[in-house]
């Protein structure tokens, strides 16, 4: 009986970890949407920026990621 | 330890998913069914042996030739330098480039396996938190190591930030120094997460094919998620060696 | 987790809980970490042999070649385009030349032309002045004959009539009178 709560209340909290990647969603929506918004304004300026969008895309998903690692050590290994 | 047996029990218990989606990432011996040491020739040792073939077929046989005007093979391989190439001279300055042997090593490695690991029935070694843990380290330890040779005890002034007001800097460089060693831990669970994460997720997909009423609706998820791992493979690739140029950059140039 | 698998495994009765353990994160089982470190290491050195012996400094030999044919090329290209220049421009030369030659020749021409027709034009003003010379002579010669007869005839006339009108005419009287007649 513990045994099934427990288990059940760790699925319930890799379900809630999981809304940390809606977030990291967020956060790459608005680098790359705020990049295009900047890149179209002054497109010669575009290209030399590229590498720093994907390095605050990899910042942004980043915490993503770890929010689903949380979720899947609940799943699996607690 | 972790062999098929129990996996498949736990699947056939399970019910709802004829697979687990996590078996994909069990390393296991290839020969026999012995313990896992550290020699051992396992999975892991397979794979890992193909992207070695793989960047020996990329950058050693394409560019048999040396053609002046590239074939296929060649064009693919060139693009490779030259993409890591101007991407070492843009991030880490012009004497970075000296550090291009080894950042060009990590990029076509991680890219390889990343790649193989899209075939069906592959195991992806950079899934693993063990993999990218000593690769993330590795680049860690070689810029701690190097920004102290370089600059001695002045590579310090990495986390004293002389832009901001005096009575702000012991604060920011606390927070410095934290996100400083935090770096490794992102750098490699980034890399592991996401293609753990993409492949746990098209097994997912591919455990819910064998219920007949979902199953057209999942063969067009395993299409798409497969195309956008396909994305997610080269990106973090990218992204890893990028990174690894921001880091060397902090270590050649500490100054803010 | 470590401790939880044993706990896992203490319960023998539990076994599912066993298999969920094993099957659940082959990541975090660390019996396989040094396998793996082992062969990444081994592959890492390997990649980087085989980058930094063989590939790296074949491409770029390869992209210094290109890069130097490139430019070879380049240099051929614009001696090529000097040379094209240099052809044209003496063309160019040539064809004004040509052009003043031909425009010299043509005002000459017109030149000798317009010589010619203001000689021949000469020509025929001397010869139409000297016929009219002659005409205005003969003209004169005509006229001073005609009058001379008409002198005659008048002076004959009034003898004739101072004759006929009874007296004696002196002639030399009515010559001088016809004479005075005729200028006034």
């Amino acid at each position: 009986m513990e045994e099934a709560l427990v288990t059940g209340l760790a699925y319930a909290g890799a379900g809630l970890a999981c809304t940390g990647m809606g977030g990291a969603a967020i956060g790459v929506g608005h680098v790359v949407g705020n990049y295009l918004s900047g890149a179209l304004r002054n497109p010669s300026a575009a290209a030399g920026q590229t590498a720093t969008m994907f390095i605050g895309i990899a910042f942004a998903e980043a915490l993503g990621i770890f929010s689903f690692l949380v979720a899947l050590l609940l799943m699996f290994a607690v | 330890m972790a062999s098929e047996a129990p996996s498949e029990a736990h699947g056939a218990e399970d019910g709802g998913l004829v697979f687990h989606p996590m078996d994909q990432f069990i390393v296991k011996p290839l020969f026999g069914d012995s313990e896992i040491g550290v020699f051992t020739i396992t999975n892991v040792t397979l794979w890992m042996g193909l992207a070695i073939l793989a960047v020996i077929g990329i950058m050693v046989l394409g560019t048999r030739k040396r053609a002046i005007v590239p074939g296929r093979g060649q064009s693919i391989a060139e693009l490779a330098y030259g993409f890591i190439y101007k991407m070492v001279e843009d991030v880490a300055g012009k004497d970075g480039v000296k550090y291009f042997p080894y950042i060009m090593t990590l990029f076509m490695f991680i890219v390889c396996a990343n790649f193989l690991g899209l075939l069906p029935m592959a195991f992806t070694t950079t899934s693993h938190i063990a993999v990218t843990a000593i690769l993330a380290m590795a680049v860690f330890l070689t810029v701690t190591i190097l920004g102290f040779a370089l600059h001695g005890f002045g590579f310090l002034k990495l986390f004293w930030i002389s832009a901001a007001p005096l009575p702000l800097r012991p604060i920011l460089a606390l927070i410095e120094v934290i996100s400083y060693f935090v770096r490794p831990v992102s750098h490699s669970i980034r890399l592991a997460g996401n293609m753990m994460a993409g492949h746990a997720v098209i097994k997912v997909f591919a455990a819910f094919a064998a219920v007949t009423v979902i199953s057209p609706f999942s063969i067009v998820a395993i299409t798409a998620i497969y195309a956008l791992e396909t994305l997610v493979s080269f990106i973090q690739a990218y992204v890893f060696a990028i990174l690894t140029c921001v880091y060397l950059k902090d270590a050649l140039h500490p100054h803010h | 987790m470590a401790t939880n698998t044993t706990e896992a495994t203490s319960h023998a009765a539990d076994a599912a809980q066993v298999v969920e353990e094993s099957a659940g994160m082959p990541q975090l089982d660390f019996s396989s970490w040094g396998n793996q470190i082992f062969w990444l290491v081994v592959t890492l050195v390997v990649i980087y042999l085989v980058l930094s012996r063989v590939a790296l400094p074949r491409i770029a030999a390869v992209l210094a070649d290109r890069q130097g044919t490139i430019t070879n090329d380049i240099a051929t290209a614009e001696e090529l385009k000097k040379k094209a220049g240099e052809a044209e421009e003496a063309y160019n030369k040539a064809l004004a030349d040509a052009r003043a030659e031909a425009q010299r020749i043509v005002a000459e021409t017109k030149a000798e032309m317009a010589e010619e027709l203001a000689e021949a034009t000469r020509h025929a003003d001397v010869q139409i002045s000297a016929k009219a010379a002659e005409s205005e002579k003969a003209i004169s010669e005509i006229r001073a004959g005609a009058l001379e007869a008409v002198k005659t005839v008048a002076a004959d006339t009034a003898a004739e009539i101072v004759a006929a009108l009874g007296s004696k005419a002196d002639a030399d009287v009515v010559n001088a009178a016809v004479e005075t007649e005729l200028k006034g």
